[in-house]
């Protein structure tokens, strides 16, 4: 492990001050979570960070008409026990697998998105919810669907200069049901080998409606939409949706990495299918 | 040089800080030494302080992050001579073995039974779930951490 000295942290007044940092070559820094690990592992080497983390325009968590807006320095914990949950339950499932309680503390949920990685956790409601992220930056500002935003792995639509602000998460329509899994290598804090999340309107055990989002078998989150499709008026039931397992894998274009083979998550990906007939219990 | 004021363990505090300290070199400067470092990386969880009650890393912390907030290290719950309740019902139940990730275990212990009063042992496993101990096994932790949320219920506790 390479140990890299001390890094300059600023601390900019206001948001106009942190764009103008981060244009003259800082890297913004949020809860560190991510940032100061890589650092010390020496994968980043910034001239100097930018501490966004306590902009009140970046802190704010906010439901209104139709949706929720949630600042990008929001963290996690803060997330949790905000109204959304109640509101969007997937964010639920989601945020109380996320590390562990002080990585819940500290990281956030811009932090995450900036990061771009396909096994980012709150990419998947963020995905599901077809949530809007909205940037500012030296030429003002701009939203940008959140499938438009993330491009690979560590890489986003992000220009230079630009911050993202925060997230507009639409209410969807009726109560969807959640579910989400994340497979990992142990039982505890883990990153996702893999991960599976999905809204269903159900109407008795038939599926009117459906959003899946897949994590960690791409270079981005997916939404397998053609098996969306099939999977529409299909019943929850072991039949029904055993014969889309193989086009679900086919949806994954897969990576191999420290966390597992592409083999292993092609295979995997499909038969997470099934466990959505976990829900048929509930 | 920077110098900042912040909240130790209940004391105001007025020190000077090196151009990008982390907090958990800053608290070991401080001779808070029950702050350990394990990982550098946010894996292990040795190094875990309350900041303004709850759980943070201190080795992913910036020094200068903390300037008018409130910091918790094991120092401020108890002492050899007066040990918190938490910290009795880790020796009684054996689950102190080296003691290196009992610090950091006993602060997220005393953030879940802050915020959650009865947990089940499925709660306290989820609440440690952050925090490695390479001897224990962590069965007697658990039993640690519901044997002192008991003693809680019953009024034992500061
Ligand atoms: C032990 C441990 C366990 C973890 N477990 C998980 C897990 O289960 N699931 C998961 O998804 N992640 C996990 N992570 C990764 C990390 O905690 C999350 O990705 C976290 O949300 C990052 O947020 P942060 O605020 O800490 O980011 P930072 O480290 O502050 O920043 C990360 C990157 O985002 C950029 N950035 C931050 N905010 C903005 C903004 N507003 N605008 C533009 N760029 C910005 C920074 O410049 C940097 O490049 C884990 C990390 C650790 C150390
Ligand atoms: S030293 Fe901070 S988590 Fe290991
Ligand atoms: S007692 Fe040794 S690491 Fe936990």
């Amino acid at each position: 492990m390479k140990k890299t000295g001390p890094v300059e942290i600023v601390k900019p007044k206001d948001l106009g001050e942190a764009i103008a940092f981060v244009r003259k070559g800082g890297m913004p820094l949020a809860g560190g979570t991510d940032a100061f690990v890589r650092i010390r592992k020496g994968f980043w080497d910034p001239p100097f960070l930018v501490y966004i983390g306590e902009l009140p325009e970046l802190r704010e968590v906010e439901i209104r008409e139709g949706g929720a807006e949630v600042g990008a320095a929001v963290t996690h914990a803060e997330l949790l026990r905000s109204e959304v949950p109640r509101r969007l339950p997937i964010f639920r499932l989601v945020l109380e697998k996320l590390g562990a309680p002080a990585i819940r503390e500290m990281g956030t949920i811009g932090g995450n998105v900036a990061n771009a990685s396909p096994a980012g956790d709150t990419l998947i409601p963020l995905y599901l919810l077809e949530a809007r992220v909205n940037l500012v930056g030296p030429d003002g500002e701009r939203s940008l669907a959140i499938e438009e935003f993330v491009l690979g792995p560590g890489k986003t639509a992000l220009r230079e200069g630009e911050l993202i602000v925060s997230f507009w998460i639409p209410f969807p329509e009726g109560d969807p049901v959640p579910y989400f899994h994340k497979v990992g290598r142990r039982r505890a804090l883990y990153i996702a080998v893999l991960s599976l999340g999905a809204l269903l309107w159900l109407e008795g055990d038939v599926i009117r409606e459906m959003r899946l989002a897949l994590g960690a078998v791409a270079p981005t989150v997916v939404r397998p939409r053609e098996v969306e499709a099939k999977l529409r008026g299909r019943r929850l039931s072991h039949e029904d949706l055993e014969p889309l397992c193989a086009e679900l894998s086919a949806a994954t274009s897969s990576i191999t990495d420290i966390r597992g083979p592409d083999w292993y998550r092609r295979e995997a990906a499909g038969r997470l299918l099934l466990g959505l007939l976990r829900l048929r219990e509930a | 040089m920077l110098k900042i004021y912040f909240e130790l363990n209940g004391e105001p505090m007025y020190v000077e800080i090196k151009p990008g300290e982390m907090l958990l070199d800053l608290l070991r400067r401080l001779g808070m030494k029950s702050v350990k470092e394990g990982c550098r990386t946010g894996e292990c969880g040795a190094c875990t302080v309350l900041l303004d009650g709850k759980p943070v890393r201190s080795c992913l912390t910036f020094a200068a992050k903390i300037k008018g907030h409130r910091v918790t290290t094991l120092e401020g719950l108890g002492s050899p001579a007066n040990p918190h309740p938490l910290q009795e019902a880790f020796l009684e139940t054996g689950a102190v073995q080296c003691g290196f990730c009992t610090p950091g275990m006993i602060l997220v212990a005393y953030d879940l039974l802050s915020r959650n009063p009865d947990p089940t042992p499925e709660e306290v496993r989820e609440a440690i779930t952050g925090n490695l101990c390479r001897c224990t096994g962590y069965v007697k932790i658990v039993e640690a951490v519901l044997l002192a949320a008991k003693r809680r219920r019953e009024g034992v506790w500061r």
